[in-house]
């Protein structure tokens, strides 16, 4: 009989289930996979490297571009870090819309992931109906910064500005009729918190028809159950945060743990898995669709009779008002010392983290006292989700391989920085 | 400083002894330093020790610290920093260990102590030629196949040295000296700590 022998093939970086450019190079022993070896950097911008050149405030719309389904989550980190060393208080109302856009960002996030998940694996209209939905949240994402993805809303000291009163609208056009206008501009025609809150109470119900689709699907559980099993200790010793975290049975959340913003103020449940292979991962991340729609709830009630300032007053730190900038001189030597010089954050260093959609991301930051990072290091969930790859796939068979890529949430923007 | 800290402080101090080169709270995190000799039992200690138990590494990063304070730094210049967290305790340790070598820094590998610094010890190493002894797969990372040179060291220009363009004519890819050059846009400032009273 013949030596049949291991042999290798490459998986990406141009393969439709790489979610981006994920090179593998598998070693392959008939189908089970014996070894995986990713091979990154291939989206690799030295975001840290160019943080350094730039003043504290320029480098926050490079953080939308880490992780680009989910924004704002690393924008806040970022500014925490910032705001930590500077030691300002954010207005409170100011914590309530970034906690609630860190939460429209956690759904935006998992919708893309149960999307991708699904398409990977084989649930193909999973992608349709959860980017019916995202529509509806990167709408928000405009009205408040003006941009669907990149917003750079954030700002040390706050928010850009307040919610707005107005949605974006439609446009009648070749496309779309008058009366299919009117329709869609409906729910459009109040603030954003009216618009939100007509989300809110239609989510759940789409909720339950993901989970009707997925959930006691068969092929699905085929495809998910007892595959990419993890014990809690491994997960520990693998780094894992997040959802990959609780889907091993571990009540871990930055949320709930260490709180950050106002979320020691909400009441929200934390999931958590018991096998955790695939299948509880993604009954995780279900549910914490679930609880981000309870927090923006809660938050949605509060900023309604809550207003207020959404951004420090402390004018070395945050800009002023153009008003006020173009009738004051103080205001006018503050607004050009921030634009030209930036913000001097006091020499020392801080690790700030915040529990972003796919783990703990982290933003580690040391300051000489200059007007720029000393060193800024992110640290990303899914590299360190992907470093423990080889681990995952190994003696699974190499449609497996995909399923782990889609579980692990796989950006490449924040893996590659 | 909470009582937390203060038992985190104590007890680190308890373990650690004669290992604490520096212990000191700053914004509410707790810097530890650790010579490089003393480095790895540390580690294990803080992950091992049932009043520190720092289970999960979060992070690990090198630092080229040659240009802090626009060049007053004396003292090592590459160091090692990590983010340590206690998920039973609920709490974080950052540790440092500068490595002593200047010209060929080299810290020993933790990848035995926590398997999640497999990949960050390669990246430390590819951008800031960190060299960790012990590590099972020391490999470049995050750049190019074939890139020489270590990116984020201070002296390594932005620009970098090489660009890569498609040759019509040899029909591949070739790479070139870079044609661009660095510029800074806004000056880096280092003002004294009383300036503008934030």
């Amino acid at each position: 009989m013949a030596d049949i022998q291991n042999y290798t093939i490459n998986f990406g970086p141009q393969h439709p289930a790489a979610h981006g450019v994920l090179r593998m190079v598998l070693e392959l022993d008939g189908e089970v996979v014996v070894r995986a070896d990713p091979h990154i950097g291939m989206l690799h911008r030295a975001t840290e490297k160019l943080a350094e050149t730039k003043t504290w405030i320029q480098s926050v719309p490079y953080m939308d571009r880490l992780d680009y389904m989910s924004m704002m989550c690393s924008e806040h980190a970022y500014c925490l870090a910032i705001e930590k060393m500077l030691g300002i208080d954010v207005p409170v109302r100011a914590q309530y819309i970034r906690v609630m856009f860190d939460e429209i960002t956690r759904v935006l996030n998992h919708l893309l992931w149960i999307g991708a998940h699904g398409l990977d694996v084989g649930a193909m209209t999973m992608m349709l109906y959860a980017m019916r939905e995202r529509e509806d949240l990167v709408d928000c994402y405009e009205a408040v910064s003006g941009t669907r993805w990149h917003a750079a809303y954030y700002r040390p000291g706050g928010v850009y500005r307040d919610l707005p009163d107005t949605m974006p609208m439609y446009k009648e056009s070749k496309w779309k009729s008058a009366a299919e206008v009117k329709k869609l501009n409906e729910v459009r025609s109040g603030t954003l918190l009216d618009f939100l809150d007509d989300f809110v109470v239609r989510f759940p119900k789409i909720i339950d028809e993901y989970e009707t689709l997925l959930t006691d699907n068969r092929i699905w559980k085929q495809r998910l159950v007892n595959v990419g099993v993890v014990s809690p200790e491994r997960a520990m010793q693998l780094g894992f945060s997040g959802a990959m975290l609780r889907g091993s049975g571990v009540a871990w959340d930055l949320r709930k743990k260490q709180p950050y913003a106002v979320y020691d103020r909400l009441d929200f449940d934390i999931p958590v898995g018991v096998t955790g292979d695939s299948y509880d991962r993604y009954l995780v991340r279900v549910e914490e669709m679930r609880q981000s729609n309870r927090i923006l709830r809660q938050c949605i009630d509060w900023l309604r009779v809550n207003p207020g300032p959404v951004i420090s007053d402390n004018h070395k730190v945050a800009p002023p008002s153009r008003a006020k900038m173009k009738s004051n001189m103080e205001e006018l030597v503050h607004h050009f010392k921030l634009c030209t010089e930036g913000i001097h954050v006091p020499e020392g260093q801080v690790y700030s983290a915040v529990e972003h959609p796919k783990g703990e991301f982290g933003i580690y930051a040391i300051s000489d006292g200059a007007n720029k990072p000393y060193r800024l290091k992110i640290r990303s969930p899914g590299y360190v989700h992907l470093s423990a790859m080889d681990e995952l796939v190994r003696g699974h068979m190499i449609a497996d391989v995909v399923t782990m890529v889609g579980t692990i949430d796989i950006v490449f923007g924040e893996i590659d920085r | 400083m909470s009582s937390k800290l203060e038992s985190l402080c104590q007890a680190l101090r308890k373990h650690l002894g004669e290992r604490v080169e520096s212990l000191q709270v700053a914004f509410g995190e707790v810097n530890l330093d650790v010579k490089v000799d003393t480095y790895l039992e540390s580690m294990f200690i803080l992950r091992d020790n049932p009043e520190l138990r720092c289970e999960e590494l979060i992070d690990l990063c090198g630092v080229d610290y040659s240009a802090y304070g626009n060049g007053t730094w004396t003292g090592k210049r590459f160091a090692v920093v990590s983010q340590l967290l206690s998920i039973s305790n609920n709490w974080r340790v950052r540790v440092r260990c500068f490595a002593e070598n200047d010209d060929f820094p080299s810290v020993p590998s933790v990848v035995e102590v926590w398997n999640s610094v497999n990949w960050f010890e390669r990246e430390a190493f590819d951008l800031y030629g960190i060299v960790f002894p012990g590590h099972p797969d020391l490999r470049r990372i995050l750049t190019d196949y074939g890139f020489v040179g270590h990116p984020f060291r201070k002296d390594f220009p932005v620009c970098g040295y090489v660009e890569m363009r498609y040759d019509s004519e040899q029909r591949r890819v070739v790479y070139q000296p870079v044609t661009i050059e660095e510029r800074e846009i806004t000056p880096r400032v280092v003002r004294e700590n009383t300036y503008g009273d934030v």
